[in-house]
């Protein structure tokens, strides 16, 4: 599981823990059932707070990505489908909004941009084993 | 909060004509990391000195685990791990004769883990300490500071002068003791990253003053940075309530606001003010201005 952490921002660091692992979850790079690494370890390896750490993830939990199993450990959640969907729409929606913003200020029109993204889209194939609609 | 590690009240301290310490009162709970934030010559080590009991309260009280450090040094230092900032050790000893030595004041002192540390610092205890490079020299004073395994581990800028390597090391030890139940560090420091990655809390001390104290989390949401677009044009800044500094020039103006969220929306519709940007501030950015305006 890769994390970056930036701490020189002002986005604190258990949100960019929070946000990072969601989207791990949402790209499917961590499945349902996967384990996370123990609060200790994960502190260690980022060099941050392991209260921190403990926060996102007790945060996550509440949001139903991951579940905390008795004496095992912290694991992604097995019924994250939908939400992993909502979040991904969320992810989604974040991208297309920087997306519309950026094309505004440079002078393009909304219809120029739907064009543009019909077009890149027969040039690359969807990435992901189910890429059908 | 009433398992306080360290308990100052209202301490102050003069050297001759130097106000080194003014009216401070600093709460440290068990458990956690306390950053100390301060500009070279704000008074970290002045106030760490008087938790070790190096220095006597001259007004105000000093209480670390409810005790008064200067009368009950036994008490209070057997628990306590402290890496200076100078980091000095006696040249003329080896490494292990300095970690013998140090062993005999701590009936905790823990070999196996001292050991440890050794192999894992890749320390040669043969080695005369004058001839360890600064870097080795901070990882016996580490190794030192808690091989006795302390309630409460005090860095005074623990990682200035030092390479990446041994930072990390350095850091990665503030870890560790704080993922054990209980253990309390308090760590001053002037590299702010290194403070919002590791504390819970943060104090913010100014020419000997506190000028901020409070959880990390509750410090990072209460400053933004915000540019407003107002109707007419300006030359001043239109006073913003809560706004702790100003830039810009005609229709968009860029304030720091110390505040919450909802307040801010408030002032800016008072105002007549679209919020056409937000970021949030970091640890430096708040310092910084924090240090401006006292």
């Amino acid at each position: 599981m890769q994390i970056h952490i930036q701490a020189q921002g002002g986005v604190p660091i258990y949100l960019q823990v929070m946000q990072q692992i969601k989207y791990l979850v949402a790209s499917g790079r961590l499945q349902p059932g996967d384990e996370l690494p123990s609060i200790r370890t994960l502190a260690e390896q980022l060099i941050v707070n392991p209260n921190t750490i403990a926060r996102a993830y007790r945060e996550l939990e509440t949001a139903g990505v991951v579940e905390k199993r008795r004496t095992a450990g912290t694991f992604v959640a097995e019924a994250g489908s939908p939400l992993a969907r909502k979040e991904r729409l969320k992810l989604l929606k974040q991208r297309v909004d920087q997306l519309l913003v950026e094309a505004f200020q440079m002078g393009f029109g909304l219809d120029e941009v739907l064009k543009f993204v019909e077009q890149s889209e027969l040039n690359s194939q969807p990435p992901g084993k189910d890429s059908k609609p | 909060m009433n398992d306080l590690v360290i308990d100052i009240k209202n301490l102050s301290r003069r050297f001759g004509d130097k106000q080194a310490l003014q009216d401070v009162t600093l709460r440290v709970p068990r458990g956690g990391v306390f950053g100390l934030i301060g500009s070279n010559g704000a008074g970290k080590t002045t106030l760490i000195k008087h938790v070790l009991g190096s220095h006597y309260a001259q007004s105000g009280s000093v209480s670390v685990f409810g005790f008064d450090p200067v009368a009950d040094p036994v008490e209070v230092l057997g628990r306590i791990g402290y890496m200076s900032e100078d980091r000095e050790v006696p040249g003329w000893m080896r490494v292990q004769e300095v970690i013998d030595f140090t062993r005999a004041f701590y009936p905790g002192w823990d070999s196996g883990y001292a050991s440890e540390l050794l192999e894992l610092f890749e320390l040669d205890p043969k080695q005369k300490t004058r001839s360890l490079s600064r870097g080795q020299t901070a990882r016996v004073c580490l190794l030192l500071a808690l091989a006795h395994r302390p309630e409460l581990l005090v860095l005074d800028e623990p990682s200035s002068g030092l390479d990446p390597v041994i930072r990390r090391d350095i850091l990665t030890a503030i870890v560790r003791t704080t993922a054990d139940e209980g253990r309390t560090v308090l760590f001053s420091s002037h590299l702010l990253d290194e403070v919002q990655r590791l504390a819970d809390r943060v104090a913010i001390l100014n020419c000997g003053r506190i000028i901020l104290s409070d959880e990390l989390d509750t410090v990072l949401d209460s400053f933004h940075r915000v540019t407003l677009r107002f109707d007419g044009s300006s030359d001043l800044a239109p006073s913003l309530v809560g706004a702790i500094e100003s830039k810009g020039h005609g229709h968009e103006w860029t304030y720091v606001y110390r505040g919450d969220r909802e307040q801010l929306i408030r002032a800016a519709k008072s105002l007549n003010a679209q919020i056409v940007h937000e970021v949030p501030l970091s640890l430096d950015d708040i310092f910084v201005c924090n240090v401006q305006r006292s």
